[in-house]
């Protein structure tokens, strides 16, 4: 059993990756009901622009020292397509058939997509993303911490710890949970709910950009195409948590990521299991994982039975 | 408890909706068609016939470096034959399809290209998985196909070659480059008799390419004595091996066989040794390309790869090529099939002069079927070696490199005629 730290690492720092983003789609949804398909197209843009400034700064600038300014720019990015996104593309659908947001999000989705692919110089490929320079940390002689999955595992609680007390202690965030309560009852109360939805797209997209950095520090590389299955996985992530509550979201995702982790690596130590283990299989155990856990609870880990508005 | 829309501005609401859905629908399809409409040639305005020859790669997309370097040797075979004359009275021209890798968008494009009269015969795909999903429309449409990448044996061979059972399944389908039944032994053979490896872990991708590479790899390192301690899959467009990475470093693994391509094999390497496992990745034609080395900031240095021919730089009939593509400035290399390209596009206008000198320098009324017929039977000095196809369309030139990245860079370390 000595490889199961390792397992159990690797798990959790992919499982904090789509946690990050799994943060954008429960928020959304928990405001407006809305299921932002283009949100894998989000984080992607963030790690764009968090390129974008790296290759802007004098080249030879340590990593460390560019650091904040790539998140800053991702930030940026992400945050300035997501607000611009609800204005221009969700807003004027409010209030219609709930089919008609969501056909947009997934165009929105592929827009995006196509308009890096066309747009970005030389994102038609994939994009080298600075890494840390060094050995990974060892911290047992099993257990090897990769630089990049460090800064993940470090700035994803930092952000849901910023998030949980924004949420509930700061006068925004309670106007948030208001809305998200009873939109009506909070426009009556004198909540602005307009700024209230563009401020949860604003923060789904920056959870978004630090999630699109730390991926590009993981794994080297970005590319357009990037945001279709991360999102996917997010998506899925925010429903195994609970969609609509924000530390759902993060469970769902680090329960996603230890499951594909341990799939891969125990399911074929099963006897009679090794047909079905292994890599090809890890998709097959974290949806049966799934729908386990939506047939004992339909909404969610964390999720609350809310009475159904629709 | 539903909120009923305000009746107020609905007409509004559900006009700008329909604006938006047009404008984001038009947005895409044009982005879209931007792929598949390069390429083109200005067009001549004399009384020469005009015969063009396709071209179906990924152009846009992961595995887009591999892809345009296909399209550019196309075009230069095609410009040094209508420079030299090489069939009097025919222009040639190319046109290109792009299919992003993807299968499906492979078939439309050999739908679009045989009902396109003017092309007798096509250069492509680079996916074995693509090329299956095309093969049947080409043989409907009695189009000659010349692959300068697929390497699935049963592309040729039919499904049962490994039975022995070998069948032709379509006659329209050529390729330029070697079988993974000669390139996965290959492998197999340097990795047990020169590496000294022993003990291998096998990982392919899940497509018809790398699944089938893999599993011929794995069957003849187990024949020459050596062992597989274990088996993995991982899937394309996934960015995540670290559970597949620290399962060969469990299995004490001294070497790493991954049937796929150069985005998941450079990716699957780095997280190999960041898991702490320093062993070797070997893989096929693939991975063989610039982008697997540059995959991340992670030094490749000693991973392996074999690919069909001999380096073309190190062959004296390459040199022209080389020297001609340079003089063209194409924005992309030619990469790991430039030659091959080349060579399956002059195969095919060698076939066209043929057609023509049979029919006193006329195109025939069945060219299509002609030119496939002629492509049987050609045989020239081409960049890679002797050009000539087999009876199942073969390439007969079984001529492998492998290749080791040393200091950031491909270096051919063993070339060879594969022997049983």
């Amino acid at each position: 059993m000595h490889e199961l730290p390792q397992t159990l690492v690797n798990g959790l720092t992919l499982g904090a990756l789509y946690g990050l983003i799994a943060i954008g789609y429960t928020m959304v949804y928990g405001i407006v009901q809305l299921i932002n398909f283009a949100h894998g197209e989000i984080f992607m843009i963030g790690g764009f622009g968090a390129l974008t400034i790296y290759i802007w700064l004098p080249s030879g600038t340590a990593l460390s020292l560019a650091l904040p300014l790539m998140l800053i720019g991702g930030v940026v990015a992400s945050v300035g397509i997501a607000t611009a996104a609800e204005r221009f593309a969700y807003r004027p659908l409010r209030g219609g058939p709930r089919l008609a947001p969501l056909i947009t999000a997934i165009g929105l989705s592929i827009a995006l997509q196509q308009a890096i692919w066309a747009f970005y110089p030389d994102a038609k490929k994939p994009r080298s993303f600075p890494q840390f320079e060094g050995k990974s940390f060892e911290i047992l002689s099993d257990l090897h911490i990769q630089r990049g999955d460090a800064f993940l595992l470090i700035a994803a609680p930092m952000c849901m710890l910023a998030l949980g007390l924004f949420v509930s202690k700061s006068r925004s965030g309670r106007a948030m949970q208001a809305t998200a309560q009873d939109p009506d009852t909070a426009k009556l109360m004198g909540i602005n709910t307009d700024r209230i939805i563009v401020m949860a797209f604003a923060i789904g997209g920056a959870f978004a950009a630090v999630a699109a950095v730390s991926h590009g520090l993981k794994y080297g590389q970005i590319n357009f195409e990037m945001g279709f299955i991360a999102g996917l996985k997010a998506f899925t992530a925010a429903v195994l948590g609970g969609i609509g509550n924000i530390y759902g979201a993060m469970l769902g995702g680090v329960v996603l990521g230890i499951a594909e982790a341990l799939a891969i690596k125990y399911i074929q130590d099963i006897p009679g299991m090794d047909q079905l283990g292994g890599g090809a299989w890890k998709d097959v155990w974290a949806f049966a994982l799934l729908i386990l856990v939506l047939l004992v609870r339909p909404q969610g880990l964390l999720g609350e039975r809310v009475a159904d508005r629709a | 408890m539903r909120r009923v829309p305000a009746r107020k501005g609905f007409l509004v609401r559900h006009r700008s909706l329909l604006i938006m859905t047009t404008a984001i629908t038009a947005g895409a399809l044009t982005l879209t068609a931007c792929g598949s409409r390069d390429g083109k040639d200005s067009g001549d305005k004399d009384s020469k016939t005009t015969v063009v020859i396709g071209v179906d790669a990924p152009l846009t997309g992961s595995l887009s470096a591999l892809g345009q370097g296909i399209k550019n040797s196309v075009d230069l075979a095609t410009k040094i034959a209508n420079k030299n004359n090489e069939v009097p009275g025919v222009t040639f021209k190319v046109k290109s399809f792009d299919d992003q890798a993807v299968p499906s968008s492979g078939k439309q494009n050999a739908t679009s290209m045989v009902d396109d009269d003017e092309i007798l015969g096509m250069v492509g795909p680079l996916n074995s998985g693509v090329a299956q999903s095309m093969q049947g429309v080409f043989n409907k449409g009695e189009l000659a196909q010349v692959s300068p990448a697929n390497t699935n044996p049963a592309l040729s061979q039919g499904d049962n070659w490994a039975s022995g059972k070998k069948e032709r399944p379509f006659k329209t389908y050529f390729r330029t480059a070697t079988t993974d039944i000669i390139q996965g032994r290959f492998a197999a053979q340097y990795y047990y008799n020169d590496a000294k490896k022993r003990k291998v872990f096998v990982v392919d991708d899940k497509q018809a390419y790398g699944n089938g590479l893999a599993k011929i790899f794995a069957a003849e390192f187990k024949r020459l004595g050596g062992k597989v301690v274990g088996t993995d899959h991982l899937t394309i467009k996934e960015t995540d091996f670290s559970g597949i990475a620290s399962k060969v470093k469990s299995t004490k693994a001294d070497s790493v066989y991954f049937g796929g391509q150069y985005p998941e094999g450079g990716l699957l390497s780095d997280q190999v040794k960041q898991a702490g496992a320093d062993v070797p990745v070997m893989g096929g034609d693939g991975i063989y390309d610039p982008a697997f080395i540059k995959a991340s900031g992670t030094s490749n240095d000693g991973d392996l790869a074999t690919s069909v021919g001999y380096p073309v730089e190190q062959l004296d009939s390459a040199k022209t090529f080389m020297k001609n593509y340079q003089a063209q400035g194409y924005k992309d290399p030619f990469a790991a099939y430039g030659g091959y390209s080349y060579d399956a596009a002059w195969s095919i206008i060698q076939a066209v002069k043929q057609v023509v000198q049979d029919n006193d320098g006329e195109l025939p009324d069945d060219s299509r079927a002609k030119v496939t017929e002629a492509l049987g039977k050609v045989s020239f000095d081409g960049v890679t070696g002797k050009v000539s196809f087999d009876q199942y369309g073969d390439t007969t030139n079984k001529q492998l490199t492998v290749y080791e990245v040393k200091k950031g860079a491909w270096k051919s370390v063993k070339s060879a005629t594969f022997k049983d």
